[in-house]
């Protein structure tokens, strides 16, 4: 009897790219709702206007590259980036500016370092990056949380949906009655006019460690995170470092001066480290690879974001934290190579 | 009976498989008879090829030397069956480079007829270890878990080195694969006889059985043996069922926490392993006189109908073995000599069974994974690798075919196990492409060598070229200096023979 030849080995693997990253959007699911609870209908606008566009410059950069176009459209890769932008931006946010993040993370940081897997900086954070430097003030219109807050109109979603497409809000309203800062700007702003941290934490706006559904949405990104850990999807180092590294240095400060430092647990729960930790840093392909690299590499995303909220001029730093570590990647792979079996460990005299 | 001992080693990686072996261990061990021809390989080794000393025509006994080993390294083959030897040609084989060997055909007379050996005088306790070495070559004993490295010549190796430990591997940590564990289990008391054996040829009184925990029959039945046969010097030891604990190296770390050099054997940290299979085979040949000519074979997967463990003569076609099993189902579509992550894909059932062969693996398609994607760096592949690589990093520069980083990151260290390709969830073929690139390694260093080698001629030519010039040269010089210091008389007597030597041409 005659039979076909392969190599081996001849065994399926259980897990498959297109499955991770669904689940991946499975586990921001949670988060998403949260977010169209208490900051309106704006997020499912946003994520549409980015899937369509990530989704199209995907498709039009395999065309150009003359790759297979199904495989690259259903690993699905294009809807992650897609969702951690929408994650990143005001619910109010013109099409425009949207669709700009989107082609410039699909198109320019994806597929000319080479597409999928071959990246340097992770594709969202560099799409966000180039609003942060071409739109800034569209960054600026968060809207106030569906809590507290009572003196505030909220738009209806014909008027969120006018808004993202033509980016002009209903006469009567100006964009000082619609926008309300972030918790992070507030706590800023209050810092550099010399008020104490106690005094900014009177605000309406703030909730029990961050701001109010701020933080609700940051619980369930922990628990979506925590569902990809079980499912090992992600692994412990990198969420743990990004926290490590952002929590000892905020706690350290805090118990020197908590007057002038906001508490660890504003920290976590006052912008988007919980994102950062659980879905944007675990990016493997911008990241490090080795476990021990991954520790450095999330402890080093954590302690930027500290440095640049305490420091810097932008209120957030995920953004700047990951990619400044996604340059670094490479040194630190280079340096964590794990001790190959039978070879001299280093140090070793012989 | 003995406890099994757990105190283990560190290994890194490595995955918890299902076994797949329920099926071909539900029965004992059945014996394939006497196929109508067997087709013996020459070259059933690692090694030299042994050459054959039968002829065309001949008629040869079971257990009669059809070839012997030439060079260092090899083994010799015996006849499995009483027959006439009616070709000597090259066959389809299964062996892991090239398709076609040589092969001793044999067409059996179905009566059996054995080779009476003298019996072994003396006990072989009392023999010097040189002396039983030189009898464990001539029984034609290769390591059977696989890897076929001559017995006697890596028994003689480990002579060399100082050996502290004889590990006998029971651990058979491969899916499917289930001939050791029966064998284990039906011929207990054979393998540790074959182990005391195996420790006088070393001159050695330590060794360790080692047995996956999935095994627990095994385990129990070895205990029992242990018991009986009352030997201090031998120790049960239950491994977790993790492949690949079973590799030579990987199985020495486990066992005694030492790391195998890279590029070094296990005899470099003092330890020897032979597959429980090798241990029984020493026992049948030093105590009973029978060479190695027949093996326990699993015959399983989805393409078989009834899977079994067997043993076969060696040379009966896979055609035969499968045909006494049962034959293949509907779902045979894939025939793998061997397991099913380092076993080789062969093309025909023609492929006759060899020392090397522990398991005969029928497959369907569908089990296969999916389409090649991108590799998003996600690192499961170095969690899983035993020896501890970074198979993302290879897999980058394989594709960029950088040898110094292949080498620098540990290509040459990979041991084939498959468990990257199997976390990977981009399914790429890793293994296939480390081989590849393993491959364009040596010939590389194939190429550098040649090179090497044209570049000594070319200087050692020019070198001579360059003596020889000098050499006219320095003639030159002296005969223009003889001739300014001569004479007329004897420019005159130059001047004649020249006139002499134009006269005579």
């Amino acid at each position: 009897m005659e039979f076909a030849r392969r190599e081996s080995p001849y065994w399926s693997a259980r897990v498959a790219v297109p499955s991770l990253m669904l689940q991946v959007l499975a586990a921001l699911a949670p988060a998403a709702l949260a977010h169209v609870w208490f900051f309106g209908p704006g997020f499912i606008f946003n994520l549409l206007v980015a899937s369509l566009f990530a989704v199209a410059g995907e498709a039009m950069m395999v065309h150009l590259r003359k790759r297979p176009l199904e495989v690259a459209l259903t690993d699905y890769s294009a809807l992650v980036t897609a969702a951690l932008l929408a994650f990143a931006l005001p619910s109010l946010t013109p099409w425009w500016v949207t669709a700009t993040g989107a082609l410039f993370a699909v198109v320019v940081a994806k597929h000319l370092y080479g597409g999928l897997g071959f990246n340097i900086f992770n594709p969202a954070m560099a799409g966000y990056v180039v609003i942060l430097v071409a739109f800034p003030m569209h960054l600026n219109l968060w809207i106030a949380p569906r809590i507290g807050d009572i003196d505030y109109q909220y738009l209806t979603v014909l008027q969120t949906l006018k808004f993202t497409l033509t980016g002009s809000l209903p006469e009567a309203l100006g964009f000082d009655a619609v926008s309300r800062a972030t918790p992070l700007d507030v706590m800023k702003t209050g810092l550099s006019n010399a008020r104490t941290v106690s005094e900014i934490r009177a605000n309406p706006i703030m909730g029990d460690f961050g701001g109010r559904g701020w933080e609700w949405i940051g619980n369930f990104l922990a628990i979506g995170g925590f569902w990809l850990l079980i499912k090992k999807i992600i692994r412990w180092h990198i969420p743990a470092a990004v926290g490590a590294g952002l929590l000892i240095p905020a706690t350290i400060m805090y118990l020197v001066e908590p007057g002038t430092n906001p508490s660890p647990g504003f920290h976590m729960f006052g912008g988007a480290a919980i994102l950062c930790a659980f879905f944007i840093a675990t990016d493997p392909v911008s990241a490090a690879t080795s476990p021990k690299g991954r520790l450095i590499f999330g402890f080093g995303v954590g302690l930027l974001i500290y440095c640049i909220r305490t420091w810097g001029s932008y209120a957030d730093g995920v953004a700047f934290a990951v990619i400044i570590m996604n340059v670094a990647v490479p040194a630190i792979d280079y340096v964590t190579r794990p001790h190959i079996v039978g070879h001299p460990r280093r140090g070793d005299s012989s | 009976m003995s406890a099994p001992t757990y105190d283990l080693g560190k290994l890194h990686g490595g995955l918890r498989l299902p076994g797949h072996k329920e099926k071909s261990t539900t029965g004992p061990i059945q014996n394939v008879p006497i196929p109508s021809q067997l087709i013996l390989p020459i070259t059933q080794h690692v090694g030299d090829p042994a050459q054959p000393v039968v002829g065309i025509g001949e008629h040869v006994l079971k257990g009669q030397l059809v070839a012997k080993p030439e060079g260092a390294l090899g083994a010799p083959v015996h006849a499995s069956s009483s027959g006439t030897v009616v070709a000597i040609e090259p066959w389809p084989v299964s062996r892991r480079f090239g398709e076609k060997g040589p092969c001793v055909v044999i067409e059996c007379d179905g009566e059996d007829r054995p080779l009476e050996f003298e019996q072994a005088a003396e006990d072989y306790a009392s023999l010097p270890p040189e002396t039983l070495l030189a009898r464990i070559l001539e029984g034609g004993i290769v390591g059977l878990g696989g890897a076929v490295f001559p017995t006697a010549q890596k028994l003689m190796q480990a002579r060399t080195c100082e050996i502290d430990y004889l590990i006998l591997n029971g651990v058979e940590c491969e899916p499917y694969i289930s001939c050791d564990d029966l064998l284990m289990r039906e011929r207990p008391a054979a393998i540790l006889s074959g182990a005391q054996v195996l420790m006088h040829a070393l001159q050695i009184d330590a060794c360790y059985i080692v047995v996956e925990s999935d095994k627990p029959e095994a385990l129990n039945l070895l205990g029992v043996a242990l018991a009986e046969l009352d030997d201090d010097r031998l120790v049960l030891k239950q491994v977790p069922t993790i492949y690949p604990s079973g590799g030579e190296d990987q199985l020495v770390q486990l066992v005694t926490n030492r790391e195998v050099p890279s590029g070094g054997l296990p005899s470099d940290v003092g330890c020897l392993v032979q597959n429980v299979g090798t241990a029984a085979a020493i026992h049948d040949w030093i105590i009973n006189r029978e060479p190695l000519i027949s093996r326990v074979t699993t015959v399983t997967g989805d393409g078989i109908s009834n899977p079994m463990n067997v043993r076969a003569r060696i040379g009966t076609t896979i055609a035969d073995v499968v045909e006494f099993t049962g034959g293949y189902s509907e779902r045979a579509e894939h025939l793998i000599i061997g397991g099913p992550l380092t076993g080789k894909s062969v093309t025909t059932d023609r492929v006759p069974l060899v020392k090397a062969t522990n398991s005969i693996l029928v497959v369907f398609k569908s089990s296969f994974q999916g389409d090649e994607l991108a590799c998003i760096r996600c690192g499961d592949c170095a969690s899983v690798c035993p020896i501890q690589l970074l198979p993302q990093q290879l897999f980058w520069y394989a594709c960029a075919d950088n040898e110094d980083k292949l080498r620098q990151f540990g290509l040459l260290d990979c041991i084939e196990c498959g468990c990257c390709d199997l976390v990977c969830p981009s399914h790429i073929p890793l293994t296939a492409d480390f081989r590849i690139a393993k491959g364009r390694i040596r010939e590389l260093a194939d190429e550098k060598a040649r090179a090497e080698r044209a570049r000594h001629r070319f200087e050692a030519r020019n070198e001579r070229l360059e003596r020889e010039r000098e050499d006219r040269d320095a003639e030159l010089a002296r005969q223009k200096e003889s001739a300014k210091k001569a004479g007329p008389a004897e420019i005159a007597e130059i001047l004649k023979r020249k006139q002499q030597q134009s006269e005579d041409d």
